[in-house]
């Protein structure tokens, strides 16, 4: 038998990774600090027709975009005479199991079953549990799904709780655990114990996945209004709905910008068993988006084909109280109950339509499912019952497991901007971390890419490093 | 009482505080890592808090103490908010009653 102690089984992580995965990562690897990015994605053996095949034949994409009329004229109030751009969302809660990551886990489970193993195991908390389950059922897999879900109180964020009970709802075995990145232990037993495969968020196969979105979007658009949209609002936690999203609109044709967009919640540490149930989101927050974008590979593959930082123009936060008031608002000006984490896009287009001219057009690219727990509801009586307070006010005044500020008027809602190029020295610097030479030319043109910059601004920020 | 076969839930530390890995905040660190899973009991019978086997929605066996015979879900809509029903008022007299935005 072997040794399951945590130092034993993460010591043994690269093999049982590689065994399921079924993929050696190490082809990609590059001179010095570089990998072929491209390799990765082109590796797989799907191309996004495949994809899209895939999504069809398993009920997943082809999700409706709708116009929303009312946020518009509300945001149209706000915004300076002639400001206030049509604002669109796309109802990725429309998929079966109530969200976009079922793009993300249709070709995984898919090249699971046809590389023979017999179940998959995905380790999340989110929507992608559900989306791995519901997938699973439908091609016929086991399903094991492994969220960090209670503080040591055994108290249960109610939207994890809810995930729980939707995979189990859809056939799967729910691990469920406290707080702690040591969440990676034990998924590893499981990949070790069932060798099931791992149907990573990070995988090539998910990333390319979520293609289809975008290229939909782009093919959407085009269709319906005769033009790109000229803004789409991405939410960011991992950092695979950006690139995935990002990289369809492209193959599309569409020159829409892409920004990102992430709840604030600064200050709060995402490891933290005390902290864990004094926040409201549980996704698409800055406690991940801001590590994945200039860390991605800390995940649970080799190399994180999940890569923001090199497809994003502009990266913007929104407080919980503005996603709750825009999640409300959608369902009380649109007649569209989603979220509410889902909403974090449609909280920033709400306000960035206000920069923009009214003939131009914003998209937020996705919806989700909503439900008991997972609710505004049950997460604001949550958030009372741990002692967060409940304002209304300006809500930059919001203070992460402290408050939750509802914009007094709706022209409080403001989009903030983050400084992306401060991320793109971060990712410089964490990728030349304990370097002892000097970069190439090859490992300087992969960091241009890694962020999505010049040469000038790669030797800057080197230098400023002393690499 | 559990009998063989009855849908129970089970509760196990999977690693100690002293087991736990340094990169914790001490909040997390002084806890142990816990876990929940379902699934039918394999022992003949059992009481809550005795160590029991169950057999998964996979078919996996997990050992650990029995805290739950059919586990139900208690998931709700929560307590009243009251501010949402003011969030909604705001919205609604800004769009159609001409209230400052």
């Amino acid at each position: 038998m072997k040794d399951r102690s945590y130092a034993a089984v993460t010591g043994r992580k690269t093999e049982i990774i590689r065994d399921a995965v079924g993929m050696d990562y190490s082809k990609y690897e590059r001179e010095g600090i570089a990998f072929d990015y491209e390799a990765l994605m082109n590796d797989t053996g799907y191309t996004l027709e495949d994809h899209i095949r895939i999504q069809r034949e398993y009920n997943v994409g082809n999700t409706p975009v709708f116009e929303l009329h009312n946020l518009t004229e509300l945001a149209r109030k706000c915004a300076a005479p002639g400001k206030g751009a049509r604002i669109f969302v796309k109802d990725e809660a429309s998929n079966p199991a109530g969200s976009f990551k079922e793009r993300r886990a249709a070709t995984s489970v898919y090249h699971a079953k046809k590389m023979g193993y017999k179940g998959v195991v995905a380790a999340t908390s989110g929507n992608y549990g559900a989306a791995v389950a519901s997938q699973a059922a439908m091609q016929g897999l086991k399903c094991i799904i492994v969220q960090e879900c209670y503080d040591s109180k055994g108290v249960g964020q109610p939207e994890i709780v809810e995930k729980a009970r939707k995979c189990e709802a859809l056939g799967a075995e729910v691990l469920q655990l406290t707080v702690g990145p040591e969440l990676f232990y034990e998924t590893l037993l499981m990949l070790e114990d069932t060798g099931y495969f791992n149907a990573s968020l990070y995988s090539a196969f998910g990333i390319g996945g979520v293609e289809t979105l975008g290229w939909e979007l782009g093919h959407q658009f085009k269709e319906r209004c005769g033009k790109d949209p000229d803004v789409v609002v991405i939410a960011n936690a991992g950092g695979g709905n950006l690139t995935g999203t990002a990289r369809g609109l492209r193959k599309a044709g569409c020159k829409a910008k892409v920004v990102a967009a992430s709840v604030d919640l600064t200050g709060l540490s995402m490891a933290s068993d005390e902290q864990f149930n004094r926040k409201s989101f549980t996704t698409a927050h800055t406690g991940f988006g801001v590590p994945y974008a200039t860390d991605p590979d800390h995940s649970d593959m080799p190399r994180s084909a999940a890569r923001p930082l090199r497809y994003m123009d502009r990266y913007v936060t929104v407080k919980q109280g503005e996603v709750f008031y825009i999640t409300e608002a959608l369902a009380n000006l649109e007649g569209m109950e989603k979220g509410p984490a889902g909403n974090t896009s449609l909280a920033a287009a709400f306000s960035l339509a206000q920069e923009m001219d009214r003939d131009q057009i914003i998209v937020a690219q996705e919806t989700e499912y909503t439900g008991a727990g997972k609710h505004l509801q049950p997460q604001l009586a949550f958030a009372r019952k741990n002692g967060i307070e409940l304002l209304f006010g300006d809500p930059k005044d919001e203070i992460p497991g402290k408050n939750i500020i509802f914009p007094a008027r709706p022209s409080l809602l403001k989009a903030r901007d983050m400084d992306l190029d401060h991320l793109r020295r971060s990712l410089i610097k964490r990728q030349t971390r304990g370097l002892d030479h000097a970069l190439t030319d090859a490992e300087i043109a992969y960091l241009m890419e890694e962020t999505n910059a010049s040469e000038a601004f790669v030797r800057a920020a080197l230098k400023e490093l002393g690499v | 009482m559990a009998k063989k076969n009855d849908y129970v839930r089970i509760h196990r530390n999977i690693l100690l505080p002293e087991e736990r890995t340094g990169k914790l905040p001490e909040d997390t660190k002084n806890v142990p890592l816990e876990m929940w899973v379902k699934g039918y009991l394999q022992d003949e019978s059992a009481a809550i808090g005795d160590t029991v086997t169950v057999k998964t929605a996979v078919g996996r066996l997990e050992t650990g103490r029995l805290i739950e015979e059919r586990p139900c879900y208690t998931l709700n809509y929560g307590e009243y908010v009251p501010e949402i029903l003011q969030i909604d008022r705001t919205l609604r007299g800004v769009l159609f009653e001409g209230e400052e935005a």
